[in-house]
């Protein structure tokens, strides 16, 4: 099975961008002497997330980095290791590596793997402690031990800077191959030098470890000299290629403790470079990296309270379009023909403006599901698992927002599941289980909710040792607590029963994030767990926002809408198909098999037209693989539905699930179809809710 | 949670503030009073979409402007007055801790200052409200108000509007 993973990319690189950035803010905000531990947790989240992203889609270089500096992280946030000046510095190296490899895989820019090789071994001996053996200045290229270039770059306007890229003797073709490479960083112009040397001078958003990145695959990065040209201004072109390098690299920009440098490459523009090099970097991107500007401008971010304010307000246009037609229904034809026309065009752009809004919410699930087998199967192959996938209810739509803030929390439960929950083959065979454990991701409208489950049939949680573990963390627990509130132990920060930690799961991070973020959403976790027979985490988030192909059906006078992904057929059954069960209430007979039939009107004391069900239509629902039969006056007909929260104001009511605005203005209930069938079971003369 | 915090908050606000400004609405011959800044707006009376096994002073549910808001008919519950829907009917929505609830009542007469002098405390019997959604009568020349606590009325468990927050 292939799966086309790329449409995934971009969301990981757009969240690792921000994770990135993220990170950085804060280690450079951190006080060494007196680091803050929700800021330590904060880094380290950051890397986790993105080392869990990066494994999803085999991105094994990040993974690797992010785990090495993960452990580092570890160590320091739970008091092992104090953080020293080195330890940031490190981390910032890192983090400047994995932008790197990031935009290799993302632009397909070149990767520096010595700089990453050498990053890897810093954070390893760091981790050991052994700092004061790992040279820092090592014979390792410069990209490890550049410090960030703090420097001052000569920035234009554009957030430019302009680089004097001095080469090595080398063969012309390469020299041409490596203009053509760094030509898609900005512009370059070409000179030469007495003794035959080229020079480039470039003027580029990037930063100058990836043009050594670049420059390296020719040539060696120490024979290179870039400095930072002046601008174009005469005087200033003078001064540049005198710059004393006294370090083979291109370390030679440390101006705030070599004044004597400064002067040289200081110029007019020099004031603009007060900016942080971060900054500096990302808005030049931005303007001038031509290969990625027509990605990046191929999807915006918006915040979802802009959508949200945009779809309220489209709701009110369609309300108020409804208002006009009706009013001008009345007209003669004959003398306003050409407001009708108007009004006429006016109901097509409001639909069609209503149907662009709200698709900008509404993604499938499958958006999430499908990006799960490739992680399952790598996972159970690098566990020596058998695992058989399963996902349900992938076309159930849900708001992108909450899909895109779901990705997280769902990597780390199924990680977990197949890590923690499926045992091994030969363990599962003794328990007479089949060899390969079952995984089953499955989504579904649950009354006002979204319900997301992550169910496999393993060893069930171990309910001793999450209360021993907790006993150990000094948790306030007792031998006496139910079953449900030992579950929500393992969602405490820095929780896990995992014996080994491997850089699949057990660092006890994950659950801490899943349970953060579901909060976040507003959505809750619950864990049912069976000792030996499985466990299943739901996640069950509140319908913000999801739109709903109903079907809208008329008892007496009220119009309910029927989800129509239940609705299986309508009918009007003969009278002699409905026949009366023991006084309990009454079946009908359609396609050989008998449904319960559930009176609409007597569940919700409506007045009907029809009491007699072979007068009024029949509905067939099915939902959990059972079928009833909903008796109704009439169909009015289909249309797609805004859910709206009917508890936000109100509370839950016994077979809704929420509520919606109609074209006219009024609010029309949506039922819950699960609720009314289950109640079927037990139908009878009595009202069936309360 | 935040809930409840809210309305703590607003009630003690409410207590210790010197002149409060109160609504002034009529409930068949009795006139009432809350604290006109629990008051969203007021509109007249819409068709609302009935609520099934709701009591009947839940009148349903309506629209306003994409939110379904709640109604509830002050008349049926305490039983006053003549529960009539026509164009001068009106509602007043509240907006209570963000929960918006419509509230019909017979008609609504003015906005009115009152000092902490001029509310007295509200006798144990006599009147409609249980006492303890009372915050006391208040006395503006010949006229009677009686003041009533519409957070805590509103969330209480005999309105059923609000489900009871799991512990």
């Amino acid at each position: 099975m292939t799966i086309d993973m790329s449409q995934f990319y971009q969301v990981f690189f757009d969240e690792a961008d921000e994770l990135l950035a993220e990170m950085e803010k804060l280690l450079l905000a951190l006080d060494v002497s007196a680091p803050d531990s929700e800021d330590l947790n904060a880094i380290f989240r950051a890397a986790h997330s993105i080392k869990g992203g990066a494994a999803t889609f085999a991105f094994t270089d990040i993974t690797e980095v992010t785990h090495m500096l993960e452990s580092l992280l570890d160590r320091i946030r739970k008091g092992e290791m104090a953080l020293t000046p080195e330890h940031v510095d490190a981390f910032l190296v890192a983090k400047d590596v994995l932008t790197m490899q990031m935009d290799g895989h993302h632009h397909g820019s070149s990767v520096d793997q010595a700089a990453v090789d050498n990053v890897c071994q810093r954070l390893k001996a760091l981790s050991q402690g052994a700092m004061a053996d790992a040279p820092v200045a090592a014979p390792a290229p410069a990209v490890a031990t550049a410090p960030e270039p703090v420097a001052t770059p000569v920035v234009d306007v554009d957030g430019n800077c302009r680089f004097r890229i001095e080469l090595p003797e080398v063969p012309q073709k390469d020299v041409d191959a490596l203009a053509t490479e760094l030509g898609l960083l900005g512009t370059i112009e070409q000179e030469a030098l007495d003794d035959k040397r080229a020079v480039f001078i470039l003027t580029t958003g990037e930063s100058q470890d990836n043009i050594v990145a670049i420059c390296s695959f020719v040539l060696d990065p120490d024979d290179l000299k870039i400095t930072y040209h002046a601008a174009p201004t005469a005087a200033s072109a003078d001064a540049v290629p005198g710059t004393p390098a006294e370090d083979p690299g291109y370390g030679i920009f440390e101006p705030e403790n070599s004044p004597a440098t400064a002067p040289q490459v200081s110029t007019p523009a020099a004031d603009a470079a007060a900016v942080p090099a971060g900054e500096v970097k990302n808005y030049g991107r931005r303007a001038t990296d031509k290969e990625g500007a027509s990605q990046e401008s191929s999807s915006i971010r918006v915040s979802v309270e802009k959508v949200d304010q945009l779809i309220n307000l489209v709701g009110e246009l369609v309300i108020t379009q409804a208002m006009i037609e009706q009013r001008i229904a009345a007209l003669d034809p004959l003398h306003h023909e050409r407001l009708l026309n108007s009004a006429g065009q006016l109901a097509r752009n409001t639909r069609d403006l209503q149907e662009a809004v709200m698709s900008i919410r509404m993604m499938p699930m499958d958006y999430v599901f499908s990006r799960f087998p490739r992680m399952v199967r790598d996972l159970a192959a690098k566990l020596g698992k058998k695992v058989e996938f399963v996902t349900r209810g992938a076309a159930t739509e849900l708001d992108k927002g909450l899909i895109e803030r779901i990705v997280d929390p769902l990597t780390h439960l199924v990680r977990n599941s197949v890590d923690h929950g499926i045992e091994m083959p030969d363990k599962r065979k003794v328990s007479g289980k089949t060899e390969a454990g079952k995984l089953v991701l499955s989504a579904a409208h649950q009354g006002g909710n979204i319900v997301i489950e992550v169910s496999d049939d393993g060893g069930g949680l171990n309910r001793d040792r999450i209360l021993a573990k907790a006993k150990s963390q000094g948790l306030p627990v007792s031998d006496t607590m139910p079953d449900a509130d030992v579950w929500q132990l393992i969602f405490a920060p820095g929780f896990s029963t995992a014996e080994v930690v491997t850089d699949v799961s057990g660092r006890g991070v994950g659950m801490d994030v899943v349970k953060r973020n579901i909060t976040a959403m507003g959505g809750t976790v619950d864990i049912r767990s069976i000792p030996g027979t499985g466990t299943t985490i739901a996640i069950s988030l509140p319908l913000t926002l999801a739109i709903l192909d109903g079907m809208s059906v008329k008892v007496g006078e009220e119009i309910y809408i029927l989800p129509l992904g239940y609705v299986i057929e309508s009918l009007q059954p003969a009278a002699v198909d409905v026949k009366e069960v023991a006084g309990q209430g009454k079946v009908v007979k359609v396609r050989e098999e008998y449904l319960p039939l559930i009176p609409l009107y007597q569940i919700f004391a409506i007045d009907p037209r029809f009491e007699d069900p072979s007068q009024g239509i029949i509905v067939i629902l099915e939902s959990d693989g059972k079928k009833a039969a909903l008796l109704v006056d009439s169909l009015v007909g289909q249309q797609q539905v805004v859910v709206k929260n009917l508890e936000s104001n109100f509370r839950k009511v016994a077979g809704i699930s929420g509520a919606t605005i109609l074209g006219d203005g009024g609010v029309s209930l949506i039922l819950d179809v699960s609720a009314l069938l289950r109640s079927s079971r037990q139908l009878n003369a009595d009202p069936v809710f309360f | 949670m935040s809930y409840t915090t809210q309305t703590q908050t607003s009630m003690e606000a409410a207590g210790e503030s010197a002149g409060n400004e109160f609504l002034a609405f009529t409930l068949g011959r009795e006139e009432y009073g809350i604290d006109i800044l629990r008051v969203q707006e007021i509109r007249g009376y819409e068709p609302v979409t009935r609520i099934a096994n709701a009591p009947d002073f839940i009148k349903g549910v309506v629209n306003l402007r994409g939110t379904i808001v709640p109604v509830v008919d002050m008349r049926i519950k305490f039983d006053l007055g003549t529960p009539t829907y026509d164009q001068f009917t009106v509602v007043i929505i509240l907006n209570i801790g963000g929960r918006v609830v419509g509230m019909v009542v017979d008609s609504v007469s003015d906005v009115t200052t009152l000092t902490p002098e001029q509310i007295k405390p509200a006798p144990e019997i006599g009147t409609t409200f249980d006492t303890d959604y009372l915050i006391g009568l208040g006395t503006l020349d010949e006229r009677m108000l009686i003041l009533v606590d519409i957070d805590k009325l509103m969330s209480s468990a005999e309105m059923g509007l609000i489900e009871k927050l799991a512990a």
